[in-house]
């Protein structure tokens, strides 16, 4: 068997570092392509523009469900009673504290628009329940208020409010 | 840690694990007995508390470290890397095209399209992998003639040449149904054809066939099947790789003189001499590789495969891939069903008992002048099969794929039988060290030629029937100056937007551009029309959504994210407004059209890359239109048309100068809007074309560097090799070279 002696000028050291990183740099270049294909391909993209919601249908009390982005996102017609209630909690008592008007759009107090997926892991709260009248997780217990703060349970954060806007004071645009 | 056995007890790394992973016939230099690999002990001491406990890293080590290899290998044999090597790409890839392909018969095709016009790299990743099938192919045929030149498979490695056998036969199944799963034309019908040679079974044939399609003609079932399989066996072709390469350890690699090493003074450890040789050489592989990815993606395709399975129509000229051609012309050649399919399977099947049918002591060719000449005329029968198997089988190529096909079984039945005991051979060295330098360079050179001259007899072959017996036979499609052909090549915006004008003003009356969406036409590489523009274009078309809160569907105008909505609802309202004919989708219509360039002409568009054929082809045939020939009858309804195969079109002649307005004082005449509808639809057909070439110069260029750093630290290693001491100090060298 042959083997190399190890005392050698340090120009061939230079040629094996050298090929060692070029052929590192062609690897990880390589990975590019392999990693960024998981990520959301253009037609999923596109397929996530904003959508428009007519809310003209919706009553007062009423929450429905629309889909955006392929998550559920609630859109609340609040009655007064409830957005008393959202309004006058003292926001040193919430795990998550976050006025009522901070949640809503201005001179929109009755339209709470949330995404309704629960903080803690996913699951989609119910409406209408648990014991701040607002949502309720059956996974693992989590209870929102009419504002969508989050206020017992396991869940670390309100659900977000998803960027929108009123094009008129009957429909908004989601996203 | 008392209580453990003690470093000494476990020391003997290789022998704990039972594999020996080293030449058994091999013997110490020193006259010290058989060889053993010299011990090995991790540094580390996690290492080494795992080596005690399960001894992975000293069989990795005694495998692809310190195992001893011939000094005297060639180019060729590095061949087993390249092909490891392609495995784990083909593996790579496949994995991440499962994850957006769908196997159901009617999302197959789409699917990949949608993997070649949405998925981030996805043509890159589809392209790898279709190419690297070639590749693969190309590769595995190199390694086998080298097998079958320097006598690989005589006693001992019998074995392991019935092993390799096993591969290149689990290689032709992954292929196959690989071929089937984007569901286009050929896809369909080679499924149909392939599955169908079982049906020469007597008796049983056809409930084997039932079963196998898992309906009464191919279709979804046995997409799934396909799908299924093809992710399995390529798990299976690993499985007995890795048996193949402990059985080629254990009896030690063949060399070109056929002699087996017989001391570790006749060898060099793998690593670091066959490691960075094979690296050099998968380099060097991986630049042609990639040419092929970048420049001439679908050189080896068809593009009848760009055109979904249409179960009533079989395509007038269906062939295999290259790598099958070879074998397909045997089965052609024989004029009964059950013996074709038996010489079919037999050609294969024979090579499993090569190690009997040689009879000859002698290995190396280098020593069997005889049996030398007879391997090239074999090599050339093969070739010349596979471009056989290209031709449509009548006249003088039936004739020849018989003579031939005697001759390929011939060869293995009469000639190596014979060869053994009547071939006087050269004298043989009784060691490496004492053979003679030859010219195994040219060896390697030639292999390599006829190799690729393999991949080029079976390349492109002609879309549709190109041989009609009339007097615009053999006119093609003129060759026209394309600014996106060559491996720099861009669209020009101006013309794909005036083409899109075209296909607006006029095409999209009757075709559809089903895989296109609005927001494709602002995208970058394409027409590049403005957010605003591209939001009016879509606006203009009605697109049908729904169900509302009340259940109905309705109209709404088009946004950029929708596609482009279909001309009629359904195949049979196109048909029955179109006189009974069906206005073909043009979203790959450039890529599903080509004519046949001819030799040399094929080999030459490879070079210096040319693959706008289909666009020629669209450009030619909507010039094409001309008064028929007085003695041609010509169908009710149909147009006379030079460029069309057969010449007769449903299509009347879709354009006349002026017809579409252009704004930007380009003429508008009938050939310009041939040129920039045809340009329009290869972007449509390869949205990523121009990213494609930008990546494929970077990476080409990448290659280059590489490779020759490679073959500057290879030379680095193999310098005490190839140049030892003792000859620097004018005496006799020990080593042989290469």
């Amino acid at each position: 068997m042959t083997t190399i002696s190890a005392a050698e000028p340090t120009r061939r050291d230079f040629l094996f570092v050298a090929t060692a990183a070029v052929g590192a740099i062609g690897a990880a270049a390589t990975l590019v392509p392999l990693i960024a294909q998981m990520n959301p391909d253009a037609s999923t993209i596109a397929a996530g523009v904003p959508i428009e919601v007519d809310l003209t249908p919706i009553a007062e009390g009423q929450i429905i469900k629309v889909f955006w982005r392929g998550n559920p996102t609630y859109i609340s017609h609040r009655t007064k009673k409830e957005i008393e209630e959202a309004q006058n909690v003292p926001l040193d008592s919430l795990p998550d504290p976050q006025a009522d008007k901070d949640r809503v759009k201005s001179g929109h107090n009755q339209w709470l628009v949330v995404v309704g997926i629960c903080t803690h892991l996913g699951c989609i709260p119910l409406a209408h329940q648990g014991d701040y009248g607002g949502w309720f997780c059956p996974c693992h217990g989590s209870q929102y208020d009419t504002s969508g703060r989050i206020r017992r349970g396991p869940a670390p954060a309100n659900l977000p409010v998803p960027p929108y806007a009123f094009l008129s004071d009957g429909k908004i645009q989601i996203g | 840690m008392s209580g453990f056995p003690t470093d000494k007890t476990l020391h003997a790394p290789g022998l704990q694990t039972g594999l020996q992973t080293w030449p058994h016939n091999l013997k110490r230099a020193d006259g010290g007995g058989p060889y053993e690999p010299p011990p090995y002990r991790p540094r580390n001491g996690v290492l080494r508390w795992l080596e005690d406990r399960l001894p992975i890293i000293g069989l990795a080590h005694s495998t692809a470290v310190s195992y001893p290899t011939p000094r005297n290998l060639n180019y060729l044999w590095t061949f087993g890397g390249i092909l490891t090597f392609i495995l784990v790409a083909q593996i790579v890839t496949g994995i991440v095209l499962t994850m957006h392909y769908t196997p159901e018969a009617t999302m197959a095709f789409n699917s990949v399209e949608h993997i070649m016009r949405d998925v981030n790299y996805g043509w890159l990743l589809r392209y790898l992998h279709s190419n690297g099938a070639s590749m693969f192919f190309l590769a595995g045929y190199i390694h086998m003639f080298r097998g079958m030149y320097y006598g690989s498979y005589k006693a001992p490695r019998e074995v392991l040449w019935i092993l390799g056998v096993i591969i290149y036969l689990l290689m032709m199944a992954t292929g196959f149904m690989g071929y089937v799963l984007p569901w286009g034309q050929m896809s369909y019908w080679a499924a149909k054809v392939i599955t169908s040679l079982f049906s020469a079974i007597p008796l049983v044939g056809d409930s084997i066939v039932t079963w196998l399609w898992g309906g009464y003609s191919v279709g979804n079932p046995t997409l799934n099947r396909f799908f299924a399989l093809h992710y399995l066996l390529p798990f299976a072709i690993a499985a007995v790789v890795v048996l193949h390469i402990w059985a080629l350890h254990v009896v030690g690699q063949n060399n070109p003189t056929g002699v087996d090493p017989q001391t570790d003074k006749e060898t060099v450890p793998f690593t670091p001499h066959a490691t960075i040789k094979d690296t050099f050489f998968i380099a060097l592989v991986s630049i042609l590789y990639v040419w092929f990815v970048f420049y001439i993606p679908n050189f080896l395709g068809h593009p009848d495969n760009y055109i979904p399975a249409n179960p009533a129509v079989t395509p007038p000229h269906i062939v295999p891939e290259w790598y099958y051609l070879p074998f397909y012309a045997i089965l052609r050649s024989i004029p009964n069903k059950l013996v074709g399919v038996i010489a079919l399977f037999g050609s294969i099947g024979i090579l499993a008992l090569l190690p009997w049918l040689d009879t000859s002591r002698v290995r190396s060719a280098r020593y069997r002048p005889l049996y030398k000449q007879f391997f090239w005329l074999f090599v050339l029968t093969c070739i010349l099969l596979g471009w056989l198997g290209s031709k449509p089988p009548e006249g003088g190529y039936v004739v020849m794929s018989r003579i031939l096909t005697i001759w390929y079984f011939a060869h293995f039945f009469i000639v190596l039988p014979l060869l053994g005991r009547y071939e006087r051979p050269r004298l043989v060295p009784n060691s490496i060290s004492e053979s003679v330098k030859i010219g195994a360079k040219a060896a390697v050179v030639v292999v390599l030629a006829v190799g690729l001259g393999a991949v080029f007899a079976g390349g492109p072959r002609p879309a549709a029937a190109q041989e009609h017996a009339d007097v615009h036979a053999d006119l093609q499609p003129p060759r026209n100056t394309w600014s996106f052909a060559g491996p720099f090549g861009k669209f020009d915006r101006g013309q794909l937007q005036r083409g899109f004008k075209v296909y607006h003003d006029v095409c999209q009356t009757c075709h559809s551009l089903s895989l296109l969406s609005f927001r494709n036409l602002g995208e970058e590489g394409g027409p590049e029309f403005s957010a605003a523009e591209v939001a009016a274009i879509a606006a203009e078309y009605k697109v049908k959504d729904g169900p509302n809160d009340q259940g109905d569907m309705f109209e709404r105008p088009g946004r950029p994210g929708d596609h482009f909505p279909p001309p009629f609802p359904n195949e049979q309202a196109a048909r029955f407004v179109n006189g009974g004919l069906l206005p073909p989708d043009m979203s790959v219509l450039a890529k599903a059209r080509g004519y046949e360039r001819g030799f040399p002409w094929f080999v030459i568009d490879t070079i210096i890359p040319y693959q706008e054929l289909g666009v020629d082809y669209i450009a030619a045939v909507l010039n094409g239109y001309a008064p028929k020939p007085p003695d041609m009858t010509m169908p009710a309804g149909m147009q006379y048309n030079m460029y069309f195969p057969g010449h007769a079109i449903g299509m009347p002649p879709p354009l006349s100068d002026g017809v579409v307005t252009y704004t930007d004082g380009t003429p508008q005449t009938v050939d310009q809007y041939a040129k920039d509808i045809a340009a329009f639809l290869m972007w449509a057909a390869e949205p990523t074309l121009e990213a494609r070439k930008r990546i494929g110069f970077q990476v080409i260029i990448f290659l280059i560097v590489l490779t020759g750093l490679l073959y500057f630290t290879k030379k680095r290693v193999w310098h005490e090799i190839e140049k030892p001491r003792e000859a620097a100090r004018g005496r006799e060298p020990e080593a042989t070279t290469i």
